[in-house]
């Protein structure tokens, strides 16, 4: 682990709008430099996608990223991020995706023009690994279109470069329904470090190439997972908490191969993020209630540098269409943020804490995002002496508040989930803070024939 | 011997999977449903009673009190596995016919969609009320499907979806399997699906949870 301690280690210095290492943009966005700005995502409606579509494709595109910049300049927006995260088929024909980037770029340019309206385009491609079975991690043939629509879409205007990879997602499943903390740890801490270390060398080499800003990866398909499963009460909240706390190590792996943020919006792990690195995030809670719920909606706020809506499909509203209206409802969100910090430290402090305690001990995925339990669960992650132990310290560390903020009364416990915070913590205390060693426990327990080792240099 | 079966109902409903399974930790050291059914079969109880009132009644207490948020999918799957290894006794009844599976129920994750909690959910707890399940995994397209149904003459067919852009290929694979077969049922599920999707497609049968396409199921045999 190259971190060995808190870039930020004060509560009061992990606030929105701020972080130790800002990024400017090419057309003057500086993200964490005192201003949060609005991140904007959007899908589109089923249709066609093939090279032969992509005339029909250009015109959608393009008229959504208009409409939106549109309401951004009558809104007086300082900034905004279209953040693109390609279908399926965008990814594996690059050239669709290139020519998608392309337009919409040639749309920010000009508004940047005209209305002097910054935007820039974060650029997500698919990670397609997925779709070999058993996924071939480091040799897939769908790599290549990846690395592609990460070059050429970086040249084609694509200045903000991210990914929500996938690499321990064969075991992270099973190991989520079946609640197993070990197995969820060793899909993380181990598969998906080694594979987010591979994947952001090659993402850094080509925003070095191009000149364009490597983001950040999320735990989307980890994390969310759980927490979305927590939500329809498949699994505890509790479990859902504490595997966000065993996604953390695997996001930081792609800072240390050289990401500088911002991290992208679906990783709520953000927050630990940037009080270990220092980097600006992006962040979403209410807004995005549009994609999925979630029990941390204001509190995800906290330490935002770019607050986003994740996606919303591209339908009409009584207002508009759907872009254009969760643009606007960025805004005034971000426009509070601001205002608060223009205020001073107090409000900047005060804006916080209402984001905070208005979650925090409603859910223990919210409790575990309050800036102090940030604070105190990253200070024990960067004293792990590798990515299996500094995991398990943050989890038993997070495993700790929670369980002192119930025997409190301050968070709200739920008996049905009793049981399961006695479970877990007999499960981390008893597991191997060493890779090897956890490596031979894990092995002999999952379905091999669902993933290659050698994918991962095991 | 009701109160045998009854007992095999219980370790299956409670995920107690044999006398060494640490779950759960109140059961320990008992007998679970693999000891329990040897038992069972050793003491000349009909194997189909076995599976009906023993193993199948103890899934679908657990799965109704899945549907009603009394217990976490960990539990339901630890009585899937309890099901599972008492099953393992009652394989020859089924190769001798001495016992028959309700049906068969192919399933698949759309063309184009890599998600497979909600459809082993399903897989899982169709399974464990006494079905076949042919589980073609994900991203599968109709051909998949048609191939497969031509092996398993009779059967009925799941489809699975998460994202709202595998949605129109949900609907392409419904028609695909109904002009093959027009008088296949199929059931869809997923997060973005819908009762007037379902209609939409033309697919005859939609179930926001696992619990509801096993009725559904039932009821077609009933």
């Amino acid at each position: 682990m190259k971190y060995k301690s808190l870039v930020i280690n004060s509560t009061n210095k992990l606030l929105f709008g701020t972080a130790p290492y800002p990024v400017t943009t090419p057309r003057g966005l500086i993200i964490g430099g005192g201003h949060v700005y609005p991140e904007i995502n959007f899908t589109i409606p089923p249709m066609e996608i093939t090279e032969k579509t992509i005339p029909e494709l250009i015109p959608y595109y393009k008229g959504i990223v208009s409409d939106t910049l549109e309401r951004a300049v009558h809104l007086n927006s300082e900034g905004i991020i279209v953040e693109f995260e390609p279908l399926i088929e965008m990814t594996r024909y690059p050239e669709i995706g290139v020519q998608l980037v392309k337009a919409m770029n040639d749309v920010c340019e000009d508004f940047f023009q005209v209305h002097g309206m910054k935007s820039e385009l974060r650029l997500t491609p698919n990670d397609l690994r997925e779709f070999d079975k058993p996924p071939k991690q480091r040799t897939s043939a769908y790599l290549e279109p990846m690395m592609e629509l990460f070059e050429r879409g970086a040249n084609a205007g694509g200045d903000l470069l991210s990914i929500e990879s996938t690499g321990g997602k064969e075991v992270s499943d099973d190991a989520i329904m079946m609640c197993d903390i070990k197995k969820f740890i060793f899909s993380q801490a181990v598969l998906g470090v080694r594979d987010i270390k591979m994947l952001w060398g090659k993402i850094v080499g080509i925003a070095k190439k191009t000149g364009k800003i490597p983001g950040g990866d999320t735990a989307c398909g980890f994390a969310n997972t759980a927490m979305i499963l927590a939500d329809r009460k498949y699994i505890p909240k509790i479990f859902a908490a504490i595997a966000r706390i065993a996604t953390i190590v695997r996001t930081l792996a792609a800072i240390e191969e050289g990401a500088t943020g911002p991290d992208k919006d679906c990783g709520y792990e953000g927050p630990f993020l940037k009080a270990i690195t220092g980097i600006p995030i992006s962040m979403e809670g209410k807004t995005a209630a549009c994609a999925h719920l979630s029990p941390v909606g204001n509190i995800a706020a906290a330490c935002a540098d770019l607050w986003s809506n994740e996606s919303v499909q591209n339908i009409k509203l009584l207002s508009g269409m759907a872009p254009v209206a969760y643009l606007e409802q960025l805004e005034y969100d971000t426009r509070i943020m601001n205002q608060a910090i223009k205020d001073g430290e107090d409000t900047w402090l005060k804006l916080q804490d209402l984001f905070v305690k208005s979650d925090s001990y409603h859910d223990p995925q919210a409790f575990i995002l309050a800036p102090e339990n940030v604070i105190t669960i990253s200070a024990e992650i960067v004293k792990g002496e590798n990515y299996v132990d500094a995991t398990l310290r943050g989890c038993k560390k997070g495993l700790e508040l929670i369980e002192n903020a119930q025997k409190e009364g301050l968070l709200k416990r739920d008996e049905m989930e009793d049981t399961w915070l006695e479970s877990l913590k007999t499960e981390l205390y008893n597991m191997p803070a060493d890779e090897e060693k956890l490596v031979e426990d894990v092995l002999p327990t999952i379905d091999q024939n669902k993933i290659i080792l050698s994918e991962y240099g095991l | 011997m009701e109160g045998l079966l009854e007992k095999i109902a219980y370790c299956v409903e409670f995920g107690k999977i044999n006398k060494n399974a640490p779950y759960p930790p109140d059961m320990k050291d008992q007998d679970g449903a693999d000891e329990l059914t040897k038992q069972a079969i050793d003491q000349g109880i009909n194997a189909d009673e076995i599976l009906k009132k023993g193993l199948v009644t103890g899934m679908e207490k657990v799965g109704i009190k899945f549907r009603e948020n009394k217990v976490f999918v960990p539990q339901v799957l630890m009585s899937a596995k309890a099901m599972s290894t008492a099953m393992e006794h009652l394989k020859p009844f089924f190769q001798s016919g001495d016992v028959k599976r309700k049906g068969t129920f192919i399933i698949g994750t759309v063309a184009g969609d890599l998600h497979d909690i909600g459809k082993n959910l399903v897989a899982m707890m169709i399974e464990g009320n006494g079905w076949e399940v042919i589980d073609l995994g994900t991203d599968v397209k109709s051909e998949k499907f048609i191939e497969t149904l031509r092996s398993y003459t009779g059967s009925y067919i799941g489809l699975s979806a998460l994202l709202t852009t595998t949605m129109v290929n949900m609907e392409k694979i419904v028609k695909d399997i109904k002009s093959e077969k027009p008088d296949i049922k199929i059931l869809i599920g997923g997060a973005p699906v819908n009762e007037e999707f379902r209609e939409k497609i033309g697919a005859d049968f939609y179930s926001p949870d696992p619990q509801g396409a096993v009725e559904y199921l039932n009821k077609l045999i009933a």
